[in-house]
């Protein structure tokens, strides 16, 4: 999933301190799953910035509204009416929600209520790490399943820096050695010799250092769906 | 891009003092000389006028431990108008492939004849923790690009270059991060990419060092490259400590109570350092030493003359 942290309820009303009409707007996908931006959440930013708006004597009209996936324009047909009339929305989702309600609504002011951190899963409860950096290519056969490019500091493809000690990496004395982690699976795969390869430098191209990445897909669009199999 | 030209070796090629002394067989001397945190370059020629008849070859830091500091290409070039012999450290972590590439074009052209390939201390622990880190290649793959570059005549991208980089290509390994198995697999890693000599973290564990020595020549890496093990004089025990909570530094304990018992501090860090250089030099396989006197430069000459490594060759 998306990874998100909420952003602090002050850093919202420092944007929307003279507005009167917000719709919070939830997304019931990632967000709710690292419990940042769904349901519950938009009832609770939502009650928050009610308070603040009493305590400025000048309350705010807030509408609240978690749709399916705000990362799908037609998900966002039940923000229509309530867009009308808002001064500015609080999206709760992910920076790709942030963008669509920006783009279908591009007369009123949109908001990122969370920071995105990344692609990521929950390891317990409270607890979400990062395990996916969205490169574009996908090396985690040779790397036993273990991401170097997300997982090591420096997202070496060669093995480990001199820095780890100890299985730990030298960024930070809580993070596993992303390498030596690798090196410890593929020896019990009976694999120790894809170490010894060589990786050439890596296509960044597909990564987010290139220009704004696009999955086309032309067996999948609608108007060519129709057309018989070749 | 063709990688991983293995390691052969071969006759001086590069016009590197460095690469003459040890292919010659000559237990060989390298320096270490940090670059200010300034724009003097006085300090590095001083330096560099006290170290290079003592060593074979001076090496400039690339902004070490991820602080600002004056670039390594230019501290390279004020050695070498001192006379000295630079050994240029790049670091993966501050600069893409298109700017390591052409940083090696120019240090060339401006007469450098040694470049040691490092990834570089992570941003995190240096003045600028929010710097973003690069690392576009790493340093395996930067090793083996220079070889490329030097050798096939060829950038990272297939076009030719007319006029290659001669240069002799180093890299480095810290025998003590272990598991041994791994660390030894990544400096052949590192010799198969090209790799001609190998400048080791700071030894201090001299036994640890012996075990790693022992698994390197077992697998016959101590022929295709040469091994300068890493000596750093410690200058007090508030020092020595300070060493071994740096990530990859091991120290005994026992050195840390032997600097703090001694009256005379310098002068027991400069038989500290002898001792280790006269106990590596005594393990198969070790073809010199790197002597890194962080801030305390003005003690290699004594250093070298004491393990009566001088004159150089």
């Amino acid at each position: 999933m998306i990874l998100a942290r909420p952003k602090t309820v002050s850093s919202i009303l420092a944007l929307v301190g003279g507005m009167k009409s917000l719709v919070v707007a939830g997304c019931q996908e990632c967000v709710t799953v690292c419990q940042s931006g769904g349901r519950k959440e938009v009832s609770c930013v939502a009650q928050l910035l009610e308070i603040a708006g009493k305590k400025r004597g000048f309350p705010f009209e807030i509408a609240q509204v978690t749709v399916f996936r705000q990362c799908d324009n037609e998900c966002l047909v039940p923000l229509d009416a309530l867009m009308e009339k808002a001064d500015a929305c609080i999206s709760l989702g992910c920076g790709v929600g942030v963008q669509f309600i920006a783009e279908r609504y591009p007369t009123v002011m949109v908001i990122p209520g969370v920071d995105t951190v990344g692609g990521g899963g929950t390891v317990m409860s409270g607890v979400w790490e990062e395990r996916c950096a969205m490169c574009g290519e996908c090396i985690l056969a040779e790397t036993t399943g273990i991401c170097p490019v997300t997982r090591c500091a420096k997202g070496l493809l060669n093995g480990p820096c001199g820095g780890s000690v100890d299985g730990r990496c030298e960024a930070g004395t809580d993070l596993p050695c992303a390498w030596e982690m690798i090196y410890h699976r593929l020896k019990k795969q009976g694999r120790l010799d894809s170490l010894r390869r060589i990786r050439p430098p890596k296509n960044w191209a597909h990564s987010g250092s290139g220009a704004m990445r696009k999955v086309i897909r032309e067996e999948v669009m609608p108007c060519l769906s129709a057309l018989p199999l070749k | 891009m063709s990688i991983g030209p293995a390691a052969k070796v071969i006759e001086a090629r590069t016009g590197s003092r460095l690469e003459k002394v040890l292919r010659a067989g000559h237990f060989a001397v390298t320096a270490e000389i940090g670059p200010p945190k300034g724009a003097d370059g006085r300090r590095i020629q001083q330096l560099a006028a006290l170290v290079k008849d003592y060593s074979d070859a001076q090496n400039l830091t690339d902004n070490q431990t991820a602080v600002v500091r004056l670039c390594s290409l230019a501290a390279a070039v004020h050695v070498l108008n001192s006379g000295g012999e630079p050994v240029l450290q790049m670091t993966t972590r501050d600069r893409n492939r298109i700017a390591l590439q052409s940083d090696l074009l120019g240090a060339a052209s401006l007469g450098v004849r040694n470049v040691l390939c490092l990834s570089g201390d992570h941003q995190r622990f240096g003045n600028h923790p929010e710097a973003k880190g690069v690392f576009d290649l790493d340093s395996v793959q930067l090793t083996a690009t220079v070889r490329q570059m030097r050798e096939e005549r060829l950038f990272i991208c297939g076009e030719e270059i007319k006029a290659p980089p001669r240069v002799f290509v180093g890299a480095v390994e810290n025998p003590f991060a272990g598991p041994v198995e791994l660390r030894v697999l990544r400096l052949g890693k590192k010799v198969m990419a090209g790799a001609e000599f190998i400048q080791t973290q700071v030894v201090y564990d001299v036994e640890g060092f012996a075990r790693w020595m022992d698994t390197v020549c077992a697998a016959g890496w101590h022929k295709k490259t040469f091994i300068l093990a890493g000596v750093t004089p410690p200058r007090s025990a508030g020092a020595l400590r300070y060493m071994s909570r740096i990530p990859g530094m091991k120290v005994p304990e026992e050195l840390i109570r032997r600097m703090e018992k001694a009256s005379d501090k310098l002068r027991e860090g400069q038989r500290i350092a002898l001792e280790i250089i006269n106990q590596v030099r005594a393990i198969a396989g070790v073809s010199g030493v790197h002597i890194m006197a962080i801030n305390w430069e003005e003690a290699v000459p004594e250093i070298v003359s004491m393990a009566g490594l001088y004159p150089r060759p």
